[in-house]
């Protein structure tokens, strides 16, 4: 690589005065100090800010209602429009769950009910909350459709118990979804 | 005897009030307007959740209070850490740094005039601790003495970036601490008077130096000598303002303490109350450095513009206090010059070592020189006959050229930079 010789750029006298380039410095950063305090800093205007900086104050404004679509929170377990519980209990989500999260207890459907070709349901299903990452590995590797990371994030508890979240609790936050493939249902 | 003990007692109460209740506040109220105004400088928002805990008490929210608490939390967090003595440092110096650092910019609080006389039970009595004949030179001497704080404490830490940030520290304050008193001489020689109190009562009668729009208490536009003074006025103030700057340690000065250059500088070794004293220390000789701008060059506690004398007659029934409502336009100004100081602080870069040597010792201390001799010309002006003046004013530009030859050549050739 051949070798350039460089010189330091003349400043021609205004320059090396500096004053003038401390002068414009000043008014730069009052307008952003002014703008500020008048509540309408650079850039706020997209986020959900309070106006006063780009910082969002957390407990007055939340970003509940722009949340990204791919935003991944709390994982629960969904109903679907036939009122069947999608789970089947296969233990996938518990083996790929990288801190080990969720435990699942299976049991068997019992044959006079209307969905026993299924043949398996969790008895128990508890997600601990303090282990779980938020990967969203449960919810992919799901092969019915069962599970869902859902947009919630203040995830709080005052015991380690009390943040362990069991069967009831996930299809209580989980809902009914619709749309979903019903590959147990009879071919017409 | 009762004279005496009412003396002393006065004096005790002014300073227990002057210091500790008005200076002393002000370095955690600086702190707290330091995070918030940089904040907002910066599009953040700064620290505003600290408040009164009412939820402690039984309240549904907590009040907010503007994050006011926060000085106070800070405080606390500071006093409450652990105090801890590496093993590798000198033990005697280590202990005494931090007190040269913060004592001299705390005594240094006793020469500036708070505000004019009041009158109370009959007694008048003068908003200063110390009515001293030589006030700007007290301040210089005593502040002279945080240079020892700093050295002991780079080398007492036995490590090697807070000596490299005490050497450079030392070094810079008191490069510095010439142009720091050369530059005030214009003023002096104006006001003939060393006395700060006096300097003030002229500002607030005659005009402030650099805004000299009223004679005797009324507006009047000021005589050609007082506005060709402006010049060497203006150029002092300048030059006053930077060497605070330098030697607070502020940006763009603050080489030896920035933290991307030095870890802590010369405080990296001390914990919890000690580094607190050298914050403290070093805030308050902020805060006393724009008191002594806000004194020589922008009429102290003035109001301004002929309305002074009104202030100060402000009485009810007995008691003249329009004194205390000087001492709030005081605090007013000097909230200002902190914000200033915060403004400058995140608009100008940093200098490097030898930029900074070099604007003290070439560009402010001839500055400084030459701004004096102009000065003298200009107020002698009137006495000197036309020949006299006309030489002096030869002299002086063939001084000035002299001087910018002179550095100019003894600039280093333009290095050819390495690609």
């Amino acid at each position: 690589m051949a070798t350039i010789k460089l010189t330091r750029p003349k400043l021609n006298a205004g320059e090396k005065i500096y004053f003038g380039a401390l002068i414009k410095g000043f008014f730069l950063t009052m307008k952003h100090a002014i703008k500020s305090l008048r509540g309408k800093s650079y850039g706020a205007e997209g986020l959900a800010s309070s106006g006063l900086g780009v910082t969002m104050q957390f407990p007055e404004q939340r970003w509940d209602d722009h949340m990204p679509e791919y935003y991944r929170g709390a994982p629960a377990l969904v109903t679907d429009e036939q009122g069947r519980e999608r789970c089947v209990s296969c233990q996938l989500c518990e083996f790929i769950c990288p801190p080990k999260a969720i435990k699942i207890v299976g049991t068997e459907i019992p044959s006079d009910d209307k969905w026993a070709k299924v043949e398996k349901r969790p008895l128990k299903f508890e997600i601990d909350m303090i282990r779980c990452i938020y990967c969203g590995m449960c919810e992919e590797v799901c092969p019915e459709q069962a599970i869902y990371l859902r947009k919630d994030y203040l995830i709080t508890g005052t015991s380690r118990e009390q943040m362990v979240h069991d069967k009831d609790k996930l299809y209580e936050i989980g809902g009914v979804r619709v749309g979903l493939v019903n590959k147990w249902n009879e071919l017409k | 005897m009762p004279e005496l003990l009412l003396n002393l007692a006065i004096i005790t109460a002014k300073i227990v009030t002057f210091t500790f209740l008005i200076v002393l506040p002000l370095v955690p109220l600086s702190v707290y307007f330091e995070r918030r105004f940089s904040a907002i400088i910066q599009d953040r928002v700064g620290p505003n959740r600290v408040g009164i805990p009412l939820t402690l008490f039984g309240g549904k929210k907590d009040f907010h209070f503007f994050g006011l608490i926060q000085p106070i939390a800070d405080g606390l967090k500071l006093f409450l850490k652990e105090d801890f003595t590496p093993d590798h440092v000198n033990k005697a110096f280590y202990w005494l740094a931090p007190a040269l650092t913060v004592v001299p910019a705390l005594i240094t609080v006793c020469v500036v005039p708070f505000g004019p006389d009041v009158t109370l039970f009959g007694h008048t009595e003068k908003l200063v601790i110390a009515d001293l004949d030589v006030g700007p030179l007290f301040i210089f001497a005593i502040s002279s003495l945080t240079v020892y704080g700093i050295t002991l404490a780079g080398w007492s830490s036995n490590s090697k970036f807070p000596f490299i940030g005490g050497v450079r520290s030392t070094a810079q304050m008191i490069s510095y601490e010439i142009c720091l008193g050369l530059s005030v001489i214009p003023v002096i020689l104006f006001y003939g008077d060393l006395n700060l109190n006096n300097i003030v009562q002229e500002q607030a009668a005659n005009g402030w130096l650099l805004l000299p729009f009223w004679t005797n208490g009324e507006l009047s536009l000021p005589s050609l000598q007082t506005t060709l003074f402006l010049i060497p006025a203006f150029i002092a103030f300048i030059i006053f303002t930077v060497s605070i700057f330098a030697e607070t340690n502020r940006m763009p000065f603050d080489l030896p303490e920035c933290e991307t250059e030095l870890v802590g500088g010369y405080h990296t070794e001390y914990s919890s109350m000690k580094f607190a004293m050298f914050f403290m220390g070093e805030y308050a000789a902020m805060v006393i450095g724009s008191a002594l701008i806000i004194t020589l060059f922008l009429g102290g506690w003035s109001l301004g513009f002929g309305l002074d004398a009104a202030i100060a007659n402000f009485s009810i029934g007995d008691f003249q206090i329009g004194g205390f409502i000087h001492v709030g336009i005081f605090l007013g100004k000097l909230l200002a010059f902190i914000l200033f100081f915060i403004l400058v602080r995140w608009t100008v870069p940093r200098f490097r070592y030898d930029q900074l040597m070099k604007l003290g010792w070439v560009i402010f201390f001839e500055a400084a020189l030459i701004n004096v001799f102009l000065a003298a010309l200009i107020i002698a002006a009137p006495e000197l006959t036309s020949v006299i003046l006309i030489i002096g004013l030869i002299l002086l530009a063939a001084v000035t050229a002299a001087v910018i030859w002179v550095a100019k050549v003894s600039e280093p050739p333009t290095k050819v930079l390495r690609a």
